[in-house]
């Protein structure tokens, strides 16, 4: 069972984001693994060793000036990675991300295809689906659990009431919620292993790519930025064995007791 | 140009659209006169509904034979648009199924989303508004091809307002040729039980945040939330350590909540927490870390231990009861 994972490499998402002159998303400091894309390679890791053997391939699109993170998926068990790095790349939208990454996708056999169900720096949401619908693929979004019986996948989906039993024929493309399963941290012999597993980073001149890409490609702009409304804080206290008292008067004010 | 002919996908929730349909719907007849509907399934007998909330026409894709919505509401629509031509931009709520006919239909139409849309204005043409950076931020955007133009809304970004009209015209509109991308099939559906409210839906909102410590210490926040006859919430780090189910999220990645009292339990409030709750009309928060960034926005912070201060809450709420 071959299984390939979308991942991104973003900024630490601790730190203050910004744009940059191009209202960009400043992508400029050290970059690392989408949290959210380690659930996507734990669980891609799970079902190839269940499947009883099999290769899981990450693929990116971004900057390469930094790959840590991908030899962070690397050793954590993937056998390789593609990245498409290029300048004419920067500003493109979800769609353009989707045909790019399926181009690449699409060089090889698979049988599934992971992602998040969307990133942590763009949330857009929409790339993974939109990849699905490119590649032919059926899709199966917010999954809490994934099985495969045959040429059959099972898929627990998140629902607003609780969860559906959703199932596909493989080919397929699936995104995880957070949580799905336990990321493993990569092990020392997995980190001295990622050092020498294919890290391939490709241009768009080695893609045959049809429509237009980057910012021109994406037919959409950002006409202002402002600053929102802003909430003012009010009082706060230090508990000293009466902060429930205080909160408890809070409420009454407001008649919610 | 200005916006003359929207279409909002309306979808069907058991004997009503959703809460986030009818408020996407409400607000696009306030920016266009023409505005038609696309449902499926059980939607097909709420033309009443439809039309009350602004819809002329309501486009039925009929009953999806338990497809999950994304490819043949996609395809209806896609199928639609070269037989009626297209409108000037499709709204659609955000909601699981909301964006996989998004997507869907981006790619077949091979027309851009626009995404995390919280506010539409008419500006010769729509203009669309995001919050970014923890909503410190309102970025303006629009297209800039011809339509149409793909809005993914999200919830509780306008009021959900009847304006009295009269019923819908249902006209079918099937999917057409799937493809290879059809085959995702509900076979099962479960319905967790739930006492108490809805978390979008509740006047009451109690979260918890990494700072509960463990697990075991989110009965504190149920407990809580159900005495205050409120919903049970939570913070994005808590969801991804599998504390809690992704249902009960609060934030960008979450649900967006608005309730008359938000009450932030250990949560320091991170961007991405704070751009799906800062909505509330009053904020608590309990935090031991007295720079937490929460206490920017909470009108009565308690800088303290959540293990000490909840239970004592508690314990005060079940006295008045």
């Amino acid at each position: 069972m071959n299984i390939v994972v979308c991942v991104k490499q973003i900024p630490d998402p601790a730190a203050p984001q910004s744009f940059d002159p191009s209202n960009n998303l400043n992508r400029s400091g050290k970059l690392i693994l989408d949290e959210a894309d380690t659930y996507g390679v734990e669980m891609a890791l799970q079902l190839v060793d269940k499947a009883g053997g099999g290769e899981v391939t990450v693929v990116s699109m971004g900057s390469a000036s930094d790959v840590a993170g991908l030899r962070n998926a690397l050793a954590m068990g993937a056998s390789a990675a593609v990245i498409v790095s290029d300048d004419s790349l920067r500003g493109s939208d979800a769609l353009t991300t989707a045909k790019v990454l399926a181009s690449v996708i699409a060089r090889a056999p698979f049988d599934l295809v992971l992602a998040a169900t969307e990133s942590s720096d763009g949330y857009t949401g929409t790339m993974p689906v939109q990849l699905a619908e490119l590649l032919g693929l059926p899709s199966i979004t917010f999954a809490k659990s994934v099985s495969v019986e045959g040429s059959t996948l099972h898929v627990s989906r998140q629902t607003e009431a609780g969860y559906d039993e959703v199932t596909a024929p493989l080919p397929a493309l699936v995104t995880v919620t957070a949580g799905v399963v336990e990321p493993r941290y990569a092990s020392f012999k997995g980190i001295m292993a990622a050092k020498s597993k294919p890290l391939e980073i490709l241009s768009v001149a080695d893609l045959a790519l049809a429509s237009p890409i980057g910012a021109p490609g994406a037919r959409e702009e950002i006409i202002s930025i402002e600053a929102a409304e802003s909430r003012q804080s009010g009082e706060k206290y230090v508990d000293e064995g009466d902060g429930a008292e205080k909160v408890v008067a809070f409420l009454e004010s407001l008649k919610v007791i | 140009m200005t916006v003359a002919n929207l279409w909002v996908v309306l979808e069907p929730s058991g004997d009503s659209f959703t809460t986030t349909s009818l408020e996407v719907l409400s607000f696009a007849r306030t920016l266009s006169d023409t505005v038609s509907a696309i449902t499926w399934g059980e939607g097909s007998s709420l033309a009443p509904q439809a039309g009350d909330f602004g819809a002329g026409t309501l486009y039925d894709v009929g009953d999806l034979g338990g497809a999950l919505p994304g490819v043949p509401v996609a395809s209806a629509i896609a199928s639609l648009v070269e037989r009626v031509g297209a409108p000037d931009d499709i709204l659609i709520p955000t909601s699981y199924d909301g964006r996989d006919i998004a997507a869907r239909l981006s790619a077949r139409l091979d027309r851009p989303v626009l995404s995390n849309v919280t506010g539409l204005r008419d500006d010769n043409g729509l203009v669309t508004e995001h919050p970014v950076f923890g909503g410190s931020l309102t970025v303006s955007a629009r297209f800039t091809s011809e339509g149409p133009g793909i809005v993914l809304v999200r919830a509780k970004s306008f009021a959900a307002e009847a304006s009295g009209g009269g019923p819908a015209s249902v006209v079918a509109a099937s999917p057409g040729d799937q493809g290879s991308s059809a085959g995702a099939t509900i076979v099962n559906t479960h319905v967790e039980e739930r006492t108490g409210p809805k978390l979008e839906e509740a006047t009451v909102v109690v979260s918890g945040g990494r700072g509960l410590g463990s697990a075991d210490s989110y009965v504190l926040i149920e407990e809580l939330a159900k005495l205050l006859h409120g919903a049970a919430g939570a913070s994005r780090a808590i969801v991804d350590a599998g504390w809690v189910p992704y249902s009960h999220q609060v934030g960008q990645t979450g649900k967006t909540v608005k309730p008359l009292v938000y009450i932030a339990c250990g949560i320091s409030g991170a961007t991405q927490h704070m751009v799906g709750m800062k909505g509330s009309k009053n904020i608590v928060a309990i935090n031991k870390d007295p720079d937490a960034p929460i206490f920017q926005i909470a009108d009565l912070g308690i800088v303290g231990d959540v293990h000490k201060v909840l239970p004592a809450l508690i314990d005060s709420l079940k006295g008045r009861s």
